[in-house]
């Protein structure tokens, strides 16, 4: 029992991380209908910066891990916005099949940009926020999972404030739901596309730092591989679907967990991945998500 | 108010308006009629910037138009009532009046917006926390007529309002219209399949056959007008 609950914290501590990332992908999808390949790179800037930010101020300091934190968001927010800007806008109305690629695309050029002015090596992560652990009846809790689980839940409901009760989260579900009629009641597209940009580049960036602290090592690779799952937590919650992106990356976290403590620990990629497929051979539209009819 | 001088839209290499030009008067209540594809739902959109035109000019109470962005268009009040309603179905009858109020800064025009809008149309407020997408077809009219209203337009464009309505219903919906512009003075623009209905309530009106004005003039000798007849108004 305590096993099953040590690996259940550390499943959820994961899947905050995943589902912060995840959370991009499905509202960028939910704007503009395709995926952005180049969001796991935003997560690794947003490591990156926060660990810059980290070599300036005092370590192990709640306002110290906070300012990294908050530093990171804004520079991946800004990122989100100029890439979007740069290298999707023009592509506004080309086929889907293009934008992938231009994704794909924005991806490499980031990772190559990183690797050459950051260096290939891997860093050790500073210890932003007060360290220790907690034992909770042979449960071992760290800090730094809380600082997750309390972060996560704080962005969360920040964020289901901003899309379910401001005038411009509105915009994004009515742009969501139909682009023309948005458009029709006088909503700037752009705005609204560019405030999603940042918003769910902001939300990765907190992953990203999140997830440093938890595995304390950087490099410019480091996000191809969160990034994929988070995807995929986003498609196993139903693409474009925001509360199906948080159940998604939890989900996939927690999964992750329970086979890496088992002793399939060496394919837990693949079992991961293999219950994605069987979620949704049996929900193709994911588990929140609902096939809706378009009516023309 | 509204001044169209030789429009014209194609989709790729495909011509779907060859040089419209016609214009509406402050006040009134124009009619498009035409077969499908005629080209009434493409010069709707051209007006409100969803498509491009691909030359020509539009003059909206004095100022060129032509090609901007559909949200600034909006902002001058010319307002466009889709084809299939396109209400955001899963936001509340609430968040859509909200939305066509988008860029209204003033909220105490806004509440008066509201009111004029539950005025019209007093099944809205009944409905006001309902999912838009749960409202019967008529009511899905009444609500993006309702939207286009928060935005105070001074022209309305109405793309084929009866468009998937119960019968009964198309008479009120007409009733509304008629009484938008009798009552708050906005100037209409109809497209419209039921011909005889739309001829009913404007004052004057065209006739689109593939992508070309083929007829114009008061609505009240068009009907008349036996060509017409045999067309589009059942013999």
């Amino acid at each position: 029992m305590t096993e099953f609950l040590q690996q259940l914290v550390n499943g959820v501590s994961l899947g905050a991380i995943f589902a912060l990332i995840a959370l991009g992908y499905t509202m960028v999808y939910g704007v503009l209908r395709f995926i952005n390949f180049a969001h796991s790179e935003v997560f690794m800037v947003g490591a990156f910066t926060g660990y810059f930010i980290g070599q300036h101020v005092p370590a192990h300091s709640m306002s110290g891990g906070l300012l990294a934190l908050a530093g990171a968001m804004a520079a991946s927010a800004v990122l989100g916005i100029v890439i979007e800007r740069l290298a999707y806008r023009p592509l506004r109305g080309a086929p889907t099949l293009n934008v992938l690629i231009t994704a794909i695309g924005v991806s490499l050029l980031l990772q190559n940009l990183a690797q050459y002015f950051w260096g290939a090596t891997p860093r050790p992560y500073p210890e932003l926020f007060p360290a220790a652990n907690y034992n909770l009846g042979g449960i071992v809790v760290s800090s730094n999972q809380v600082t997750v689980v309390v972060v996560t839940l704080a962005l969360l409901l920040a964020l289901r404030f901003i899309v379910l009760r401001t005038k411009i989260g509105t915009a994004m579900r009515a742009l969501s739901l139909n682009p023309k009629a948005a458009a029709l009641v006088g909503i700037n597209i752009d705005v609204v596309i560019s405030f999603t940009f940042g918003l769910g580049s902001a939300l990765a960036a907190a992953g990203g730092v999140l997830y440093a602290l938890n595995y304390p090592s950087i490099d410019p690779i480091m996000g191809t591989l969160p990034g994929l799952k988070a995807f995929v937590a986003a498609v196993l919650g139903g693409i474009g679907n925001i509360p199906g992106a948080a159940l998604g990356g939890l989900l996939l976290g927690v999964i992750e967990t329970f086979v890496n403590g088992s002793e399939w620990s060496t394919y837990k990629d693949a079992i991961a991945f293999a219950v994605l497929i069987l979620i949704l051979l049996f929900r193709p539209a994911g588990l929140l998500g609902r096939f809706t009819v378009e009516k023309v | 108010m509204l001044e169209v001088t030789d429009l014209s839209v194609s989709y790729g290499a495909i011509s779907a308006l060859g040089g419209i030009s016609f214009s509406i008067e402050a006040g009134s209540i124009v009619t498009l009629i035409g077969a499908n594809g005629a080209g009434k739902t493409t010069t709707l959109r051209a007006l409100s910037g969803l498509v491009r035109a691909k030359g020509g000019r539009v003059t909206f109470a004095g100022a060129d138009i032509t090609n901007l962005a559909p949200h600034r268009i909006v902002a001058r009040g010319l307002c466009h009532v889709p084809e299939g309603r396109m209400i955001f179905s899963n936001l509340t009858v609430d968040e859509n009046l909200a939305m066509g109020a988008y860029l209204q800064k003033d909220q105490a025009r806004i509440a008066t917006n509201r009111d004029y809008v539950f005025g019209i149309f007093p099944r809205l407020q009944e409905r006001l926390l309902q999912p838009a997408g749960t409202l019967s077809g008529g009511e899905q009219q009444m609500l993006a007529i309702g939207r286009a209203l928060m935005g105070n337009p001074k022209l309305l464009m109405l793309d084929e309002p009866s468009l998937g309505i119960a019968p009964k219903l198309i008479r009120t919906i007409f009733e509304k219209i008629v009484e938008i512009n009798r009552r708050h003075g906005v100037t209409i623009l109809l497209v419209e399949q039921n011909a005889n209905l739309a001829l009913e309530i404007s004052h004057r009106a065209f006739v689109l056959e593939t992508g070309r004005i083929v007829m114009a003039g008061e609505s009240r000798t068009l009907r008349a007008n036996p060509e017409l007849k045999a067309a589009y108004l059942g013999g």
